[in-house]
């Protein structure tokens, strides 16, 4: 304890950044397992224990102090904690402090009825600067301004291994930390860290700019893929457990048992999940079916199959290749997908193009007929970067669909837009007839909503609560990314995305779009 | 009783203030941190040492008169009866026993029990009132052994030899006592004088306090300086001055240095938790063991003590006398 108490208040004295990190090093390089690993996860916050509350140590002084002189001290420190460190009037009782591991241990073990006698029993034999070290520990209140990120340089730094591999093996270790100090030592190999345990990640694209981009860029270096309309996953194989990530980390292998009990083989692999039978994904809405519930029903898993397309490899068993590029990872791709047979996952194909215009008309006849939401298009000779790094990975979505719809309904909106009717349902001929086909509210500029407000006031011809029925005249283009059958709407069609791309204030109601017209959109999905 | 000094440390009968922040006509001087002694005064009265040191720091003609008392020799002025006895602060601090109709009043002026080579040990004198500092009088003060202190010093600079240690110090009294310190813990290599405290230390070393090789750290290349010792003001650290040192270690020895978010706050990296007033612990014991029934603290902390002497069933209040304001020597 006595070599902690020292390296605390040297660190919260210290201004200089190398010298805290030549002071972590000589401590680490001197104290020994477990001490310096419990040290390692107090000093990186990395350690949850079980605190004495502030409100016990203060009676545990109160009771050998008066609360007056206390209340006065403490107004004089300003800190609780150093307040009690520098007013505890008992000292030198003989012996020294158990170890910093003992101390835990202790903290961990103590009931609350004791902690009060422990407390004071360790103050008492406690020397002055061990009190000060003694009380930050024992609320967990170290403020010595001390980042994470030091720490670890400090152990690059002492051990002469890279800060990076550090990080890595970081997320995998536990407390003490025995095996990762071994391998700083250079007794042993780098600890295993089992890959299933954690997400990694992702390596996410920027959009394309088919004016500025596509010139610059050599269509030998990229490799294209279709974009996929379901949601990315991470799925992690490792010694017999399967994990599947969401984008953002979290854990979804619940809903998908039925991919997640599937897997063969060691990996961490980056792809699609998708709904679908014979690896034909159907539309997004029968995902979202799935993704609805946090444990599939016996129903949906049988009607609803779900599976993972997969575009990337980032760990080869436990192997990191993230750093390869990235034909070197789809070669290593393909041969553990020939080895380890999937019946659930599948292979995201690698579209051929030799020119950009080549690779524009498979995007549009691939958005045409299957439904696509566009193409990936990758730098091949670019790692695994986490993030959204610039210039490896692109995306280059297909035109949005377009249709002609008329104004129907109109619903006064939300928030600063509340006086003004801002929601508008639209529809599109059905005969003679007009049916609605969806809804939006999006994207004018307040001259134009101004304009709008005082058409459909105008022109209104029944008024239901806050909605009113206008004059079928005014035609907005509407832009969507697909089109559904839909048993909910009296069309039975359902757009997605569905905005208003612009007001059509010179076209004729009766040019706009038919139902007919939708019918094309619909069997592209 | 009533009191023969009156609050703002004036005896009465014989109309002379003790440490007057003021000028004034009669002055009694406790000792010679700038606090308690200034230029100006008619006629003064101190031990010997005050006086070297009062005219070492103002010049000779400081006072309109010196007189002289040693330790322990009672002086009669009219019917008051004046005894100096050491403090343990600095080098001649005294604490001042007055005696009048059977009532013996003690002004303490600033004290420390603890054995200091560098002043008269403290002598404790029993009285009816005293009069006692309180710079150090909260609880949270208790000052460890200061030559524990100096060993962590010594140890420090063993493990980093490439540094200079600045030990930040008033020029008087603190200076030679963590000097005189460092020859106690055995340490006999040179140690270098920031310019501002070479008068002091030899002027201590006139009077008999020997403080070992010092050396003036001017006329020193920059790499000799390398793991030594050098003294200088606190503020000198900030200074260009501490530009010809390499790569320096701040370590202010002072009683506040226990606080370490004030020892953060002052940019302090190695914090000498020595003091040259009595503690938390010293100021009670040293209370109680005077017997005084009635108890006025001044100079420092006031509240807290008044409160635990009211606790012990004393009479206490505060003076609240208004501290003559000298930056360099604040809290001395
Ligand atoms: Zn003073
Ligand atoms: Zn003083």
């Amino acid at each position: 304890m006595k070599a902690f108490a020292q390296l605390l208040e040297l660190l919260a004295l210290t201004p200089s950044r190398n010298r805290k990190i030549e002071a972590l090093k000589d401590y680490f390089a001197r104290t020994p397992d477990p001490d310096r690993g419990f040290a390692l996860a107090i000093l990186t916050g990395a350690m949850d224990f079980k605190n004495v509350k502030p409100a016990v140590l203060r009676e545990v002084v109160t009771r050998e102090v008066d609360p007056a002189l206390f209340a006065m001290s403490y107004d004089y420190v300003g800190d609780l904690g150093e307040t009690i460190a520098l007013i505890w009037p008992h000292h030198g009782a003989a012996g020294e402090l158990p170890s910093l591991t003992e101390l835990i241990e202790l903290f961990q073990t103590t009931s609350k009825a004791e902690l009060p006698k422990l407390i004071a029993s360790l103050l008492t034999r406690a020397e002055i600067n061990e009190r000060w070290a003694l009380v930050k520990l024992a609320t967990g209140a170290l403020r010595i301004g001390l980042s994470a990120r030091l720490a670890k340089t400090a152990l690059a730094e002492m051990s002469g291994k890279d800060l990076q591999e550090i990080e890595e093996v970081w997320h995998g270790i536990t407390l003490p930390y025995t095996e990762l100090f071994a391998w700083l030592d250079g007794r042993a190999e780098r600890p295993d860290i089992d890959h299933a345990a954690r997400f990694h990640p992702m390596m996410l694209s920027n959009p394309i700019d088919e004016d500025k981009d596509l010139e610059k860029l050599d269509p030998a270096e990229f490799s294209a893929e279709w974009k996929w309309d379901g949601i990315r996953v991470q799925m992690i194989a490792s010694r017999g457990r399967v994990s599947l990530f969401s984008r953002t980390g979290d854990d979804i292998a619940a809903a998908f048992p039925d991919v997640v009990d599937a897997v063969f083989g060691d990996a961490v692999l980056d792809g699609e999940l998708l709904v679908g039978r014979e690896f034909e994904a159907s539309s997004f809405n029968d995902l979202q079916q799935r993704l609805n519930r946090k444990v599939a029903s016996p129903k949906q898993l049988a009607e609803l199959p779900a599976f993972i397309r997969v575009y990337d490899m980032l760990f080869d068993g436990q192997t990191d290749i993230r750093a390869l590029s990235w034909s070197e990872r789809r070669a290593r791709l393909e041969t553990w997908f020939a080895a380890n047979p999937q019946t659930r996952m599948d292979l995201s194909e690698v579209l051929p193009f030799a020119s950009w215009e080549e690779l524009a008309q498979l995007r549009r006849t691939g958005a045409d007929e299957h439904g696509h939401e566009g193409v990936m298009v990758k730098l091949k000779s670019s790692p695994y970067v986490p993030g959204r790094p610039k210039g490896l990975w692109y995306k280059w979505k297909r035109d949005p669909n377009v249709v002609d719809a008329i104004l129907m309904y109109a619903q006064r909106g939300h928030g600063k837009r509340s006086s003004f009717y801002s929601d508008y349902t639209f529809g599109v001929w059905k005969g003679n007839e007009i049916v609605p086909i969806g809804k939006a509210y999006f994207g004018f500029t307040d001259e134009e909503l101004k304009q709008l407000d005082k058409w459909v006031r105008t022109n209104t011809v029944a008024s239901f609560g806050p909605v009113r029925e206008v004059k079928k005249e005014l035609v907005f283009e509407v832009a969507f990314d697909s089109a559904q059958q839909s048993t909910r709407h009296k069309s039975g069609v359902a757009l997605r995305f569905p905005r208003i791309n612009r007001i059509r204030w010179d076209k004729p109601a009766g040019e706009a779009a038919t139902l007919d017209d939708m019918t094309v959109f619909l069997s592209a999905t | 009783m009533t009191p023969f000094l009156d609050r703002d440390l004036r005896v009465k009968p014989i109309n002379a203030f003790i440490d007057p922040p003021q000028p004034q006509a009669r002055a009694i001087i406790t000792h010679g941190h700038a606090d308690h002694a200034r230029s100006g005064h008619g006629a003064v009265l101190a031990t010997p040492d005050t006086i070297a040191i009062m005219k070492t720091r103002y010049g000779e003609d400081c006072a309109g008169t010196f007189q002289a008392l040693e330790f322990g020799v009672p002086l009669q002025v009219d019917d008051v009866q004046i005894t100096f006895f050491p403090a343990g602060h600095i080098l001649g601090s005294a604490q001042v026993l007055l005696e009048h109709k059977g009532q013996r009043i003690v002004v303490t002026g600033d004290y420390k029990t603890r054995p200091d080579r560098t002043a008269q040990p403290f002598e404790l004198v029993k009285c009816h009132l005293l009069v006692t500092e309180a710079t150090f009088g909260l609880p949270v003060f208790q000052h460890p052994d200061p030559l524990d202190e100096i060993q962590r010093l010594l140890r420090v600079a063993a493990a980093h030899p490439e540094r200079a240690y600045v030990i930040g110090c008033y020029a008087l009294g603190k200076a030679q006592r963590v000097i005189s310190l460092l020859r106690e813990a055995g340490y006999d290599r040179p140690i270098y004088l920031h310019g501002a405290m070479i008068r002091l230390c030899a002027l201590y070393e006139e009077r008999g306090i020997a403080l070992g090789d010092l050396r003036h750290s001017l006329d020193v290349p920059k790499a000799e300086l390398a793991g030594q010792i050098v003294i200088a003001p606190p503020s000198a650290i900030k200074d260009r001055w501490s530009r010809r040192l390499p790569d320096p270690v701040l370590a202010v020895a002072s009683g506040w240095m226990s606080v370490k978010q004030r020892a953060r706050q002052s940019g302090v990296e190695l914090p000498l938790i020595i003091s040259d007033h009595a503690d938390w612990n010293e100021l009670r014991e040293t209370i109680t063991a005077t017997e005084a029934e009635t108890i006025w603290v001044t100079h420092g902390r006031e509240d807290a003590l008044v409160y635990w002497c009211q606790q012990q069933g004393r009479l206490a209040e505060p003076l609240n006398i208004e501290a003559y304001e000298d930056g360099e020597e604040e809290g001395e």
